[in-house]
Order: C-alpha cells, then sequence, then structure tokens
C-alpha cells in the first residue's frame, strides 16, 4: 500500500540517469510529487533532512540469499529485506538456491507473499532447471507470468550446454534474461580457493579462474547462436572481464555484474583459514580485483551486486573446506563501492542502481529519475559518513561479514520504499 | 611461542633451540628409565580426527616421558560422529582443565582454528595437505646428526608434494636452515603455483640423485592413479622410484629419508628401504625426541594458571 503520508527530503543534491541538481523531494501517495530547490514544508509532512546528502534512486541489488523457505536461522524475507533498506536498497532479487528450490509458480508465489510486507521490494529469480539440477528446464512461462524477469541456478551453472542452449531459446520468447553462475563442475572439482600461490603454500585444493572463464566463453557463445540475453553473475576473474567486453563489443546481449568482495579483498586473506573469506566464486588475485575495477569503470560489468549469502554460525564454524560459500553484502556494498572505486558517484549509482534496476526488468518502478509522477523508491546517501563495520550492528541475522572492523566512508541515512520512509537517519521503521 | 602451527612460526633460530634441547631428551630416551618429571601433573590430549599411528603414539610416548598425563580423542570413538562442532568439541576438551592440544585433521588450516578457540597451546600434528612441523623438525634432527648441519646440503624431495604437508613443513625448514631444495615429481603432483617457494624444480630424477646429499621420498598414494594424476603407480615408478639401480647413482655418502609409512616397491625399492644409508628408522626414534622437545618448549616453562 501506497504510504498517504507527505514526506519531504529537504536539502539534498538529486543524482539520477539525468544528472544532478540541487533539490528538495516531495512525496506523497508513494510517488514523487515535486522536484524543485526550497521548498516549503506542507502541514503534517514528515521531512527528512539531507542537507550534504544524495538523494537517489532506491537501490537495487541482482543478486541476494534471503534463504527463505529452507535456512531461516540464517535469514528471513523480512531480515535480509531489512538488512537491505538499511543499506540503501529499495528492491532485491531473491536467488532460487532455496531449500526448496524456486523453480515454480508456486514456490515463487510463496516468496512474493512473504515480500508484501517487507520493508524493500523483494522481487524473484527463478531456477533455470527443476531442483536446478541441471536436468530439465523449470517452468519458465509459468514463473514469468508472476512477473520473474531472471532466471539462474546461481550456486551452480547449468553444466549441460545443449539444455543451456535450450533454455536460451525458449527464453527468448519470454523475453527474460537467464543469469549464469559461471563455473565448470569439473574443472573446479573439489576446489575450496582461488587455485595459485596461496592455495599452494596453505595447501586447500583451489579451483583455476579457467573454470570461470570456461563457462564464461561457453555462454558468450550459446548467446551468439540463440540470440537470447545472458547476465554473468558475479564475475571475478580478469578472462571473465576480457571475454565479457569483447562480447559487448561483438553487440551480444550480454551483461554482468561484480560483488563487491571481488574488488576489495584476494585470496591472500585465506592465509588464516578464517572461513568468513570463503566464497564462491573465491577470492581472486590482486590482478583480477585490478581487472574486476577496470571493468566496473569501462561500462564492461554493468552492475554491483552484493550476493548477500548469509550463513549461521555451524556453518562457518567448521574446517576451511567445509564451510558454506559466502559473505553478507547488503549493509557494506554502497560504503565499499564508494569507498574503495575510484569513481564518480553518479557512476557508483549508475552500477547499484539504474544499471540493475534495467537489468531485473524493474525500471518502471526503481532506479528511474527522481521526478515528478515517479514511484517513490528512493535512498539518501551521506557520502562522507565515516563508520566501521560491527558484526553485531548489523539487521542481518547472520553475522557472516569479512568486513568487521574495517573502516567505510559513506552510507545510506535514509530509505524511502513506496514513499515509506523505512529507514531514517540508519535506524530501521520497522 | 605459545602455539606449534607452522615451522615458520619457529624461524631458523627457533628450530636450533628445539634441536638443542632435542639432545638433552635423546640422552633421557637412552636411559634405562626413560623418564623425566618435567611435565608432572600436566595433561596433554591428542586430537585426532584422522588416522594416525606413528604420529600419535610418537607424541603420546614424548608426554608420557616427560611424566605428563595423556588422552586421546580421536573421531572412531568420539562424539565427532554424533555431529558435535570441532569448535564444542574443542572447547569441551578444554573445558576438563588440560595443558595442550595435539590436532591432527585431514583438512588444511583447522590447527590454526583450533588455536583461535582455545587457550591452551596448540600442537600442528598435521594438516590435510599443509605442513607437519614436528615431522621437519624431526627430519632437520635427523638428517644434522649425520652431517652436523644443514647448511649448503643439496636435498632432493621426490613424490607427491602436491598433496604432501612433509613436503611444505620440510621445504620451509630445510631451506630455513640453509640447505638447498631441489623437488622432483611429474607435474602432476606438484603444487598448481611455486611462486614463493625457495626451490629447483625437476622432472628427472636420474639427473638429480648424483648431486645430492639426502634424497627424501614422499609416500605415493594409490588413489592418485583414479585421479588421472598418473597412468599408474608401476610407470610412477619407473620414472620416479628408488630403485636399486638408481641408489647407485648417488654419492657414497648421501642419505636416504622417508616419513613413513613406506610403500615398499613403489617409491622405493624393499631392499633399498633397508640399507644403513636409509634413516628411516632413525627419522621414527628422533621423532620422540622431538616431540619432547616441543613439549617441554610450549608447556615446560611455566605451571597452568
Amino acid at each position: 500500500m501506497p504510504d498517504r503520508h507527505p514526506v519531504l527530503i529537504r536539502g539534498g543534491r538529486v543524482i539520477d540517469v539525468t544528472g544532478e541538481r540541487v533539490a528538495d523531494v516531495l512525496i506523497d501517495g508513494g510517488l514523487v510529487q515535486a522536484v524543485e530547490d526550497g521548498m516549503s514544508t506542507p502541514a503534517g509532512a514528515t521531512v527528512l533532512d539531507a542537507a550534504g546528502c544524495i538523494v537517489a534512486p532506491g537501490l537495487v541489488d541482482l543478486h541476494t540469499h534471503l534463504r527463505q523457505p529452507g535456512r531461516e536461522e540464517a535469514e528471513t524475507v523480512e531480515t535480509g529485506a531489512r538488512a537491505a533498506a538499511l543499506g540503501g536498497f529499495t528492491a532485491v532479487v531473491a536467488m532460487p538456491n532455496t531449500e526448496p528450490a524456486l523453480d515454480s509458480a508456486a514456490a515463487v508465489r510463496e516468496v512474493l507473499e512473504l515480500g508484501v510486507s517487507a520493508v524493500c521490494d523483494v522481487r524473484v529469480a527463478g531456477a533455470i532447471t527443476r531442483g536446478r539440477l541441471g536436468r530439465e528446464l523449470a517452468p519458465l512461462g509459468e514463473m514469468a507470468d508472476l512477473g520473474v524477469r531472471l532466471f539462474t541456478d546461481d550456486g551452480d551453472g547449468v553444466q549441460d550446454a545443449r539444455l543451456m542452449r535450450r533454455a536460451l531459446e525458449y527464453a527468448s520468447a519470454l523475453g527474460v534474461t537467464l543469469a549464469q553462475h559461471c563455473e565448470d563442475k569439473v574443472l573446479a572439482a573439489g576446489g575450496h580457493m582461488h587455485e595459485g600461490e596461496w592455495s599452494s603454500r596453505l595447501g586447500v585444493p583451489g579451483q583455476p579462474a579457467e573454470a570461470e572463464e570456461l563457462m564464461v566463453a561457453r555462454d558468450i557463445a550459446l548467446a551468439r547462436l540463440t540470440g537470447g540475453r545472458v547476465h554473468f553473475l558475479h564475475l571475478s576473474t580478469a578472462g571473465s572481464v576480457a571475454a565479457v567486453r569483447a562480447a559487448k563489443a561483438e553487440g551480444l546481449a550480454v551483461t554482468a555484474e561484480a560483488a563487491p568482495h571481488h574488488f576489495t579483498l584476494t585470496d591472500a586473506a585465506v592465509e588464516g583459514y578464517d572461513t568468513l573469506y570463503k566464497v564462491n566464486p573465491p577470492l581472486r588475485t590482486a590482478a583480477d580485483v585490478v581487472a574486476v575495477k577496470a571493468g566496473l569503470a569501462d561500462g564492461t560489468i554493468d552492475a554491483i551486486a552484493t550476493d548477500h549469502a548469509p550463513h549461521a554460525p555451524e556453518d562457518k564454524e567448521v574446517p576451511f573446506d567445509q564451510a558454506r560459500p559466502g559473505m553478507l553484502g547488503l549493509e557494506t556494498a554502497l560504503a565499499l563501492a564508494l569507498t574503495e572505486l575510484d569513481l564518480p558517484v553518479a557512476d557508483v549509482l549508475a552500477l547499484l542502481s539504474w544499471n540493475p534496476a534495467r537489468i531485473a526488468g524493474l525500471e518502471s518502478s526503481h532506479g528511474g529519475p527522481v521526478a515528478e509522477g515517479r514511484p517513490a523508491n528512493l535512498c539518501v546517501i551521506d557520502p562522507a559518513a565515516t563508520w566501521v563495520v560491527d558484526p553485531d550492528a548489523l539487521a542481518s541475522r547472520a553475522r557472516n561479514t569479512p568486513y568487521a572492523g574495517r573502516k567505510l566512508t559513506g552510507r545510506a541515512r535514509h530509505t524511502v520504499l513506496r514513499g515509506e520512509p523505512v529507514v531514517v537517519d540508519g535506524v530501521a521503521k520497522r | 611461542m605459545k602455539h606449534l602451527l607452522s615451522v615458520a612460526d619457529l624461524g631458523a633460530d627457533g628450530i636450533e633451540e628445539v634441536m638443542r634441547v632435542t639432545d638433552s631428551f635423546v640422552e633421557v630416551s637412552e636411559r634405562a628409565i626413560p623418564r623425566v618429571p618435567a611435565l608432572r601433573g600436566r595433561t596433554v590430549v591428542s586430537l585426532f580426527y584422522e588416522e594416525s599411528t606413528r604420529t600419535r603414539l610418537s607424541f603420546e610416548m614424548a608426554a608420557k616421558r616427560l611424566s605428563a598425563d595423556t588422552m586421546n580423542f580421536s573421531v572412531s570413538t568420539s562424539s565427532a560422529k554424533k555431529g558435535e562442532s570441532l569448535r564444542d568439541t574443542c572447547q569441551t576438551i578444554e573445558a576438563m582443565g588440560i595443558d595442550a592440544l595435539v590436532v591432527r585433521h585431514s583438512s588444511a588450516g583447522v590447527p590454526w582454528q583450533v588455536a583461535s578457540w582455545v587457550g591452551c597451546p596448540v600442537i600442528n600434528a598435521g594438516d590435510g595437505w599443509h605442513e607437519h612441523p614436528t615431522q621437519a623438525l624431526l627430519d632437520c634432527y635427523t638428517i644434522r646428526g649425520r652431517r652436523g648441519s644443514l647448511v649448503g646440503l643439496r636435498i632432493a624431495v621426490v613424490g607427491d608434494v602436491k598433496h604432501s604437508r612433509v613436503a611444505r613443513s620440510g621445504v620451509l625448514a630445510f631451506t630455513m636452515l640453509g640447505a638447498e631444495v631441489t623437488i622432483v615429481a611429474p607435474p602432476t603432483l606438484l603444487p598448481p603455483s611455486l611462486d614463493g617457494w625457495p626451490v629447483e624444480v625437476s622432472h628427472d630424477l636420474d639427473s638429480v640423485l648424483a648431486k645430492v646429499d639426502v634424497v627424501y621420498l614422499l609416500r605415493m598414494q594409490a588413489e592418485r592413479q583414479s585421479e588421472a594424476l598418473l597412468p599408474s603407480l608401476r610407470e610412477y615408478t619407473a620414472r620416479y622410484g628408488l630403485t636399486r639401480n638408481r641408489f647407485d647413482l648417488l654419492p657414497d655418502d648421501a642419505l636416504v629419508m622417508h616419513p613413513g609409512p613406506i610403500n615398499r616397491g613403489v617409491e622405493i625399492a624393499a631392499d633399498v628401504a633397508d640399507l644403513p644409508r636409509s634413516l628411516i628408522t632413525r627419522q621414527v626414534a628422533n621423532g620422540v625426541a622431538v616431540r619432547m622437545a616441543v613439549l617441554f618448549l610450549l608447556l615446560g616453562s611455566e605451571p597452568r594458571a
């Protein structure tokens, strides 16, 4: 339900896809009503101070694991959405590797219904194959009818090239995008970190960069063959970035994302065997970090996506090779991008808001211009706020952030969802 | 030093100190009653998540010769089979009031994790493919006993380096003490990257043998064949096994070592293993004294608070 209560965001600098200007933003009925400098406060309006802040379309995460159904001890739709809102996100795409997998209309509907009361717009990526087993196509059309625009077997890539080809062909008629977790399972088998200098020294079985790059190359070939749209999830290697850059130059319908940990951490972090640094794709080398950053800067990589992957402590306090991969991301992504990427704020917002909104098919409600008549899904960012990551202060049910104690600059201050201030001054209102 | 997790924790000076202390415990071991009261009243627990005979017994004997109490926790007889987590198990054992944990696990890094969870000293008795520091110490001690020093010695480490914790700790320790190490293996049994390893690499054992002071053979496991790392054990033996003919290529005073258990006829010919220049049983004997030294250095100075 749109909030009927007027809200005035006062004193900020609006940045969106059209450019930037100093303006107040008046919201009512869930919509932006006016964007003008020096507006007077309407009677009864809530005022959100934005002095020194950036007012932007809400952030959109293409890659969130909400863990519901099946692993509610790690995260739920409610807690994950709250973490998202605190991170400045107004929409997240929930990944389908739940238990059971989101591979049917019924399963998708369950998560969408859980999302109705959440403080973030919860969308769903459906599975490409039944049970994410990589054998038969899931009912893509049935899920597309519910609004699903992205499909993926995330956690597993579709290994069978013929099945992936058929999925791309079938999906093209639905106007949907297939998102791939690129990992050749045979070549990567048994690997728990990036294969290289550090895995060799630490005695941890590794997976080579080529396990990712082979599937990126294969799916670029399949995009060429079928004309289907492929979105590459969490690119982590220099070779993957180069392959996607070439595919885009060729004019193929491919897009790509990168996760904050792949431009802020390297495999050297595994030195102490802390399982917080176990993630898939694994942390790579410093040269790969440089390549991912370059891909984000030159548009090869369209979006920053968190791969927010909550895990309960009992799944992490185990030997490195038995620990589940993944790390939290929603509450640190914006700050890491602002702190670690040497990019103008508008470019960071493109990577976190309007580009992912377009890839997720959400441009009618998220990531669009801050303009009269548009849905009021907005975030207010204090780019100068400095803060230290404290796992216990995170809203996620889990605590598995690798950034504990890290000092970051920039933070979401307010988040407005469908006209409702759901986060005010860094505090979730519900 | 709080723990012994890697030989890198010791450094060259630390290794020399362990060896000096070992000298005195070798003397103890040769007494009619090989026992001293150094660790009386202290309790050493062996936490073994992977099968082991010699290392577990060697630590147990070392602790007993220091008059410590010993307990063994092995995975097949423990609550680990009931699903208790590693962390809970360690903290439960520690809560009983113990002085040291000797940890063996099939996963690399477990001793580091255990050390972060408990307050007592942790000794790495082998973690996955990663390290086996007391093996490296006893190997250094054994070589030193024959040659006086490792400085300038040429050591060939032959075999499955990729999967070998013995090789990782050994390369660190041998080179820290001034030896020159060549690792000899087919490319499939080398670590994917040797960046930062102070070693030479060869795939040709015959050309290496004439120039070495020590040939250190690693255990070859049959499953490497099924992982397509080797065509067959027979082919491995033909190219990398220390046969009698290859033994004759060695300089007259060169030494043969192996961490055990040996596969006679695979990495080493049966008759070679039993030659006087083979130090395999000497390594085992020294292992007890070296582990006494490690326990003494970690626990001997002050009683438990």
